[in-house]
């Protein structure tokens, strides 16, 4: 069994968000950047607990982003995982990164390719669909639970309203969501061998992105909460009705 | 030339996230000079030439039973067969759970730049750039679509379903539609419920409910307003509530017209799920909560004297 792992980083959570540069670049000095959390907590652990289960299994990490994201990659090395591959570029195009993906992943025999949902800083939901479309494999999406046996994978995964489960035979490619796995914290063990596992640095493919980002913006300033006293509830409901018209 | 909307399906009906997209498809339709078209798959109940009240002008049906079932890698085949006989240069998705499956394996498929959480029409006066949400929901991002053919999901709730007069001609399309190569074992759909991705009103609660034994503060609220119910992640940690009821930035992000927290803090990661939401109330008895800064309406108080009060004037108010 061979899987491959995507990891990105974003900026922490509680990061604030501002822009540089004529509101054309994320303002990222002194921000704290973190493994996407769908891609540590859901795909990563999962991955792992498959290779506790059998261990003859093989993880690669990859990461398609600049030298700066090695830290990142050593600490999700930490968590888990043989080697790392770093694709040295980056891009804001899913396809761009997608194709990166596939062209490693292609000669790499990979059983499973685990993705996250999404990444919270862009919101794509978009690089495990295409990195399936690329290599012409089936794409599980938002998957909350997976088990394996033998050549089947059987998955639990959202859809509107509900969930499915759906069964299907490797390769395939799946993104991983909340229910997957439970989150680790890496070990001491596990961050002095991080130090010491391959990380691949490649060249990308000449790609040319479809899209680009022309520039940012931040939202309206909400107008300030209005308070209602509470000794008065029902004027809430009465301005919920009449003002907001909400019901 | 064309715009093609994808419509989603469930059960043979139409759904409402796709009528939005509809709609904007129509209106990109009008603001570039061409004409609106839809796609259809699967076996349909619905009178689909009553679409035309969207600005549709004609809907292109695929009705094969194997369709009913929703496999990204065939439905990407057979819209894009579609598009290339409409000649369409942009595709409208909804980003609902099935554009998330499809749009990005047709983007690779028609060497279609993608735009995923569309929230306004495109601005096509210098090139053609996408307004979109980023950092989950904190930012928007205005990005160029650089290819010919250029495929937008909507976010839900972001556009409004607009109607006129208009009636659209249906063709079915003829294709050959693959075999899935993923097998649908087991269906569990929450029977009853209101999809909270679908809900126009959201009744929420976190960890100042005290546990799960108080949930009728939320529920019975839900129920009078026909609402969803959430929660925030440590209440659906600690099983206090289905996991599926967990908002936030590493729950389920939604945008509905009313979200209505109760004893929820407000920290960022909740607030990234839900700060789209037209309307928010904050019920909680920390006037320093920081979900009061991103609310609309707010009650400094306990939840267990306010919220009662609060189900009686609902329930008034809907007897009239
Ligand atoms: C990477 C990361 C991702 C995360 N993702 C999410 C996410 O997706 N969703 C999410 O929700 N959280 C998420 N969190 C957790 C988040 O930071 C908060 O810890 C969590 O949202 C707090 O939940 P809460 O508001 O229910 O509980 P608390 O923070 O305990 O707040 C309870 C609130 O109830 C009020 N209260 C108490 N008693 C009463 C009463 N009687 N009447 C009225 N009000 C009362 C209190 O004043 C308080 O404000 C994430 C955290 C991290 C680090
Ligand atoms: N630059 C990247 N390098 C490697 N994997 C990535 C990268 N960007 C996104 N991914 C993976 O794709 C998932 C979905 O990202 P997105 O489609 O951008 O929301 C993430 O959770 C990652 O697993």
């Amino acid at each position: 069994m061979k899987i491959l792992v995507c990891i990105s980083k974003t900026p922490d959570t509680t990061a604030k968000i501002a822009f540089a540069d004529n509101n054309t670049k994320f303002a990222g000095e002194g921000v704290q950047w973190i493994i996407n959390p769908y891609d540590e907590w859901y795909s990563l652990v999962r991955a792992i607990e498959l290779k506790e289960a059998d261990p003859s299994t093989v993880i690669h990490l990859i990461t398609v982003a600049g030298a700066d994201t090695d830290p990142i990659i050593r600490k999700a090395l930490a968590l888990g995982g043989d080697e790392a591959i770093r694709v040295n570029a980056d891009s804001n195009d899913s396809f761009f990164i997608a194709s990166q993906i596939a062209a490693v992943a292609a000669s790499g025999n990979y059983d499973l390719i685990f993705t996250g949902k999404e990444t919270i800083d862009y919101n794509g939901s978009s690089i495990g669909g295409m990195v399936a479309e690329l290599l012409d494999m089936p794409y599980l999406s938002l998957a909350s639970h997976l088990t394996l046996a033998g050549n089947t994978v059987t998955v639990v995964r959202e859809i509107d309203g509900g969930e499915e489960t759906n069964q299907v035979n490797l390769p395939v490619v799946v993104s991983c969501q909340k229910g997957m796995a439970e989150q680790r914290i890496p070990n001491m063990k596990g961050i002095m061998g991080a130090r010491t596992k391959p990380l691949k640095v490649v060249e990308p493919q000449a790609v040319e992105p479809l899209t680009s980002i022309a520039s940012f913006d931040l939202p309206p300033a909400k107008a300030g909460v209005k308070l209602v006293s509470a000794d008065n509830p029902e004027e809430l409901v009465r301005l919920l009705h009449e003002e907001a018209k909400v019901f | 030339m064309s715009i093609l909307i994808f419509l989603d399906q469930a059960d043979g009906h139409i759904k409402k996230a796709s009528l939005e997209a509809a709609s904007y498809g129509a209106a990109i339709a009008l603001q570039t000079g061409t004409t609106a078209e839809a796609i259809v798959l699967g076996t349909v109940t619905e009178d689909l030439a009553a679409l035309g009240i969207y600005g549709i002008s004609k809907v292109h049906t695929v009705s094969n039973a194997t369709l009913n079932q929703l496999d990204a890698q065939v439905y990407a085949k057979v819209i894009a067969e579609a598009a290339a006989a409409s000649g369409a240069t942009v595709i409208v998705f909804s980003n609902n759970l099935t554009g998330k499956a499809v749009a990005p394996r047709l983007s690779v498929r028609l060497k279609a730049g993608l735009v995923t959480g569309a929230v306004a029409l495109p601005d096509t006066s210098n090139g053609f750039i996408v307004k979109k949400n980023v950092f989950s929901g904190k930012a928007f991002a205005n990005v160029s679509i650089n290819t010919a053919v250029k495929i937008i999901s909507l976010n839900t709730n972001a556009y409004s379903i607009t109607t006129k007069e208009g009636v659209a001609a249906v063709t079915e399309f003829a294709t050959t539609v693959d075999t899935p190569k993923v097998q649908v074992t087991a269906t569990n759909k929450v029977e009853g419920e209101v999809p909270l991705t679908e809900a126009d009103i959201v009744i929420s609660g976190g960890r100042g409910l005290k546990g799960p034994e108080n949930w009728a503060l939320v529920t019975d609220l839900a129920k009078l307003l026909g609402a969803a119910t959430a929660c925030s992640r440590p209440v659906a940690d600690i099983n206090w509530r289905p996991h599926h009821e967990h908002v936030g930035q590493t729950g389920i992000a939604i945008a509905p017209n009313l979200y209505f927290a109760i004893g929820i803090s407000g920290a960022i990661q909740h607030l990234a799920g839900v700060n789209r939401s037209k309307t928010i109330v904050v019920i909680n008895k920390d006037p320093e909560a920081p979900f009061f800064k991103a609310a609309d309406y707010g009650i400094v108080g306990d939840a267990f004297e306010v919220m009662p009060k609060i189900i009686e004037a609902v329930k008034k108010l809907k007897a009239q």
